[in-house]
């Protein structure tokens, strides 16, 4: 691990906060994505 | 061929679907290649200590908050106009993602104005500006999500687009006034790039081009997501018509 | 437009509602405001100006959701659109109303409640223009936030929330003229450039309050 001197608590906790929000922001797209897919399809076969 | 085209909801999944994948990845490399470079291979600026890497999530992510109000600005003028559906579900799909960009910056900006100036928050023009840019998010998506009706809620949410980009330069020119802040000018901007040192400069712009790719892969893949979940309900409405009773 | 500006106007007297509420309401905020930062009178004048301006906007607010509310619940709204006046203008004449029964009386409740925090003397004129300038403004917005939520479940809290962020500059400018009229300084500039929002959301938001009625009621 590198020295971060005495910004290290800032630095990292800026990183991790953004990082998961970012990560959290393409998860919740992604499975709501395949929610939606899969959801379509089967109301296709139902009705389309 | 003309680009109006691509406002045939069909077409667009058809074109964007194989895309969504590949440009997921692309901002992925191109953030990875510019997030290892900014943390580990930069040096530490004078002033700032190694506080400054924050700059390359700050940056990148306040540019996005703002670039993505923009592009739905520019998407619900389109569907006002040329009322194509695709567009209005495009600015729909960008609000949360816009949303995140700005909590990110406001988050980020408030870690990093801990150390240098003494303070989590300042009501700083700029930082103020963006929590009121917050704000209009928070109301434009509560707007999205209260309305049934996804004809009407595109031109309400359309409307409050135009209104609200009205006052959010008022707002910004109004907190300018109101209070001369702490924070630098805008240092970063493309053509004053001598006022941050190149060794900074050269990462931070691959991960602005990595949020820029990212915005664009989450966009096109909510955008498709839009799109199928309006068909779910046109379906599901039809079927309803066909068959009203149904055991 | 006058016999529905009367119509407006009376409907909100007798039904006892819009009219005295939002002046209580911006009594009880200026009443209860001591009580949170404590009596010292040096505190409460300095922040005189800004808590009147913050009472008197949310008080503007309360009311907001009766707008339209009660046309579109009783079916009067989709009649007032066809009748030949134009929407714009049933708008413009919506804001009036809303204007007269609650930002004119806070205007004019608000030197008694400047003396109750101390606002010195040679405040209460600016006081007094900033908010006859700045609440037709808030008028006019509130009017376009409750036509894009009429007839919505909790269109009451949405709309806050649309409002609210609608109203900063306002605010902004008409507490920093009563602000520098406090102190004696020039208040001239923040009073022009809140006259100027004022002026512009008179031209401007009827047309887009009249757009968002158009989508409600088709």
């Amino acid at each position: 691990m590198m020295d971060l001197g005495k910004y290290a608590a800032e630095v990292i906790s800026a990183w991790g906060i953004s990082l998961a929000a970012l990560a959290g922001l393409v998860w919740w797209s992604v499975r709501r994505d395949r929610k939606v897919r899969a959801e379509l399809e089967r109301t296709e076969r139902d009705h389309g | 061929m003309s680009i109006w085209s691509y406002a045939n909801p069909r077409k667009f999944l058809d074109t964007t679907a194989p895309w969504v994948p590949w440009l997921m990845w692309l901002s992925a490399a191109v953030l990875a290649v510019g997030l290892v470079w900014g943390f580990f291979f930069t040096p530490e600026a004078e002033r700032f200590g190694s506080s400054v890497k924050i700059i390359y999530l700050h940056v990148p992510s306040a540019l996005m908050a703002i670039n993505a109000w923009l592009m739905m600005l520019v998407a619900s003028l389109i569907w006002l106009i040329r009322r194509h559906h695709v567009s209005a579900l495009a600015a729909r799909a960008a609000a949360p993602v816009g949303m995140v960009m700005t909590l990110i910056a406001l988050i980020t900006g408030a870690i990093w104005g801990q150390p240098m100036w003494g303070t989590w928050w300042a009501w700083d023009p700029r930082l103020t500006s963006f929590l009121i840019l917050f704000l209009f998010y928070l109301g434009y998506i509560a707007l999205w999500t209260a309305i049934p009706d996804p004809d009407s809620a595109a031109d309400l949410t359309s409307v409050l687009c135009l209104v609200g980009s009205v006052f959010a330069i008022l707002s910004r020119y109004a907190v300018n006034f109101w209070n001369q802040g702490l924070h630098q000018g805008a240092s970063l901007s493309l053509d004053k790039q001598e006022n941050v040192a190149d060794v900074f400069w050269v990462p931070l712009l691959v991960c602005m081009a990595g949020f820029v790719l990212l915005f664009l892969a989450l966009v096109l893949l909510r955008t498709g997501t839009e799109i199928r979940a309006r068909r779910i309900a046109a379906l599901r409405a039809r079927a309803r018509r066909v068959e009203p009773v149904r055991a | 437009m006058r016999a529905l500006l009367a119509r407006d106007l009376r409907l909100a007297v007798r039904a006892g509602g819009g009219f005295g509420l939002g002046l209580a309401f911006f009594l009880i905020v200026v009443v209860l405001v001591p009580f949170g930062v404590g009596p010292e009178t040096a505190i409460l004048a300095r922040i005189a100006p800004g808590i009147l301006w913050v009472a008197a906007l949310l008080a503007a607010l309360l009311s907001l959701d009766r707008i339209f509310a009660l046309d579109h619940e009783d079916g009067s709204l989709p009649l007032l659109a066809t009748a030949p006046l134009p929407l714009e203008m049933l708008a413009l004449a919506k804001a009036l109303a809303h204007w007269i029964t609650t930002g004119l009386p806070l205007v004019v409740a608000a030197p008694l409640l400047g003396v109750l925090l101390h606002l010195p003397g040679e405040a209460m004129p600016w006081l007094l223009v900033s908010l006859a300038i700045g609440t037709p403004a808030l008028s006019l917005i509130g009017t376009f936030g409750a036509a894009l939520t009429v007839g919505l479940r909790r269109g009451g809290l949405l709309l806050s929330l649309i409002v609210l962020p609608l109203y900063v500059p306002i605010l902004i400018f008409g507490a920093e003229a009563a602000r520098r009229g406090a102190e004696g300084l020039p208040a001239a500039t923040p009073l022009m450039l809140l006259a100027g929002i004022g002026l512009g959301c008179a031209a401007l938001l009827p047309f887009a309050t009249a757009a968002a009625l158009r989508v409600t009621l088709r």
